[in-house]
């Protein structure tokens, strides 16, 4: 049952093969046999699954089901869920219930979902291996002493062990895609506003994406048709209309000119997934796409400028976590002051990294500062966005590989910021230009997984899913499973 | 900076703090080689302007629901630690 896609776990389901019920009780005995060894879940909502399979059940037999009635997904504890636990990976939020739902998660619960709990992350969103959570790392389904690539990796790793169907993710500077690639998945980020960031919990506004991962292109285009759309209660949202993502994906799409900017295949990209996504490029082409060299000039920049947009902007949403009204309140702060209090709570509350980026943040933003850094990042994140839609004037997909290595061991990268921050070199981009991007697996180097990273203008979701969807029906990496704790049986 | 960020970093800390700060300072430092001449800054992706809404109160008080959550609620009122002026 569980090797299944969602896509075939909905017609499955519609035609009773399977009953919700069966589905929500066979996945959470998976989460509970093979969890412990992987930390993908910071809480299982046992109880309500049951109850919203059995909801989904009745529906199903009365023919007035919802399209996703009864699948089986998870939320990253990011997505604010009412009456649960939302922690953000962090002890701050330790003792946080949320008394609201995410427009996401009411979403995908009117679409039928069945939520199976609450993923693990890094800190915040503030990572790109799932170390940093308060909870301890999240590991890979493929080798349990390497990260799944983080922030979103417990979705990542649930995904991969298929212990759900599909897990949402946040996507600031690559958390969807990374950990999609390094846990051999598929991870979608849309555009920017195209899914609604009411509920997600802030870190950079600007650069926040919600999205989703699962096994394929066509599981991501359903269960996107289901999270997107305009939301008044979210000021950046797009009032645009959601095209049906899942009929799109078997339209033509024979004249697609991908670009491939060649300075990405330099000493900084491992071999091994050189050597993968030039094979996929290769694939495409044989399944009918065109390739081009294109040029992003500015690509070289995207770290920094990130490293100053990000933690700025992350300085700013994180300052409501005081102690007041919500989270974490220092013991020790007792009979102190105020500003005592302030310091304390938000010094035991956060993690290091997460103080390291408020503090970069502070720093940036400080007068005297500000010009250098902030104000010039935002320039220089102009001109990278220029880049690519230069590129798309001769193309109608800029390609390239997700991640410059496969998954790392736990603890490698911990001790030095800068080479941690470098796994995003691919993918924030994407983010900064607020384009519609997708990493799909296309290989494996030395047994561990390569993604073959996918990005298109903005609102092109249909071409993008379309064209990713064409790669997975030419090629299987996709099936592969996890063979460690034979996570196929 | 940790009193602007109103976050203590215990001298346990410090030195880790300031070394890690200083390395990611310098790799952002390497923004001030690119010429950004009349080069207009982006905020955000959407190129399109805030969107309004009429004046008309849509919320309604709520507050037992939210304070559920507060470590120091009396009388529906916030406790904190005294001021310091």
């Amino acid at each position: 049952m569980h090797t299944r896609t969602l896509a075939q776990l909905v017609q499955d389901l519609r035609a009773r093969r399977v009953s919700a019920t069966e589905l929500t009780k066979h996945f959470l005995a998976r989460i509970e046999r093979f969890d412990p060894a992987l930390n993908a879940f910071v809480t299982v909502t046992a109880e309500q699954a049951l109850a919203q399979a059995a909801d989904a059940d009745r529906k199903l037999a009365a023919g007035d089901a919802p399209p996703l009635a009864g699948v089986p997904i998870a939320h990253k504890d990011i997505f604010c869920t009412a009456g649960v636990k939302t922690s953000c990976g962090s002890r701050m939020l330790d003792n946080f219930v949320s008394p609201y739902d995410a427009t996401v998660v009411a979403k995908l619960g009117a679409a039928g979902c069945v939520m199976l709990g609450k993923t693990n992350m890094d800190e915040f969103a503030m990572g790109s291996s799932s170390e940093t959570s308060y909870y301890g790392p999240v590991k890979n389904p493929w080798d349990h002493a390497l990260v799944p690539g983080g922030s979103s990796g417990g979705s990542a790793a649930a995904v991969a062990a298929r212990l759900v169907c599909a897990g949402t993710g946040t996507d600031t500077g690559g958390s969807i895609r990374q950990p999609a690639a390094l846990s051999g998945i598929t991870g979608l980020k849309p555009t920017y506003g195209r899914v609604s960031r009411y509920g997600m919990i802030a870190f950079a506004s600007s650069l926040d994406h919600g999205g989703v991962l699962a096994q394929t292109a066509e599981d991501c285009a359903l269960v996107l048709e289901a999270m997107a759309g305009f939301d008044p209660r979210d000021s950046t949202s797009l009032d645009e209309p959601v095209p049906p993502y899942g009929r799109l994906l078997d339209e033509p799409w024979d004249g697609v000119t991908i670009g491939v900017p060649e300075s990405f295949f330099d000493d900084g990209l491992e071999a091994g997934t050189a050597a993968a996504v030039r094979a996929a490029l290769k694939d495409l082409e044989k399944a009918g796409a065109k390739l081009k060299t294109v040029e992003l000039p500015n690509m070289h920049m995207s770290v920094p400028v990130y490293y100053v947009v990000a933690p700025a902007e992350a300085s700013s949403n994180l300052s409501r976590y005081d102690g007041i009204r919500f989270g974490y309140r220092s013991p020790s702060a007792d009979g102190e002051d105020l500003l005592t209090m302030y310091m304390r709570t938000r010094g035991e509350g956060f993690g290091a990294e997460v103080k390291r980026r408020i503090l970069t943040g502070t720093y940036v933003l400080s007068a005297g500062y500000f010009d250098a850094y902030y104000l010039q990042a935002q320039k220089v994140r102009k001109l990278i966005s220029d880049d690519f839609a230069r590129a798309f004037r001769d193309c109608d997909i800029v390609a390239g590989p997700t991640a410059p290595s496969p998954a790392f061991r736990i603890g490698d990268k911990t001790d030095d910021p800068v080479q941690m921050y470098l796994n995003d070199i691919y993918t924030i981009g994407a983010d900064l230009a607020g384009l519609p991007a997708i990493s799909v697996p296309c290989g494996f180097v030395r047994g561990l997984p390569v993604g073959l990273h996918l990005v298109s203008p903005p609102l092109t979701e249909a071409k993008l899913l379309t064209t990713a969807h064409r790669y997975q029906r030419a090629t299987d990496w996709h099936t592969r499973v996890p063979a460690a704790a034979e996570y196929a049986q | 900076m940790c009193r602007l960020a109103r976050l203590e970093v215990t001298a346990g800390e410090i030195a880790d703090v300031q070394t890690k700060l200083s390395s990611i300072v310098a790799m952002v430092d390497q923004l001030q080689a690119i010429d950004t001449h009349g080069v207009t800054p982006m905020a955000h992706p959407l190129d399109r302007p805030q969107r309004l809404r009429g004046d008309e109160v849509t919320d309604q008080d709520a507050h037992e629901l939210y304070q559920r959550n507060a470590p120091r609620v009396e009388s529906d009122l916030y406790l904190v630690p005294k001021v310091i002026e």
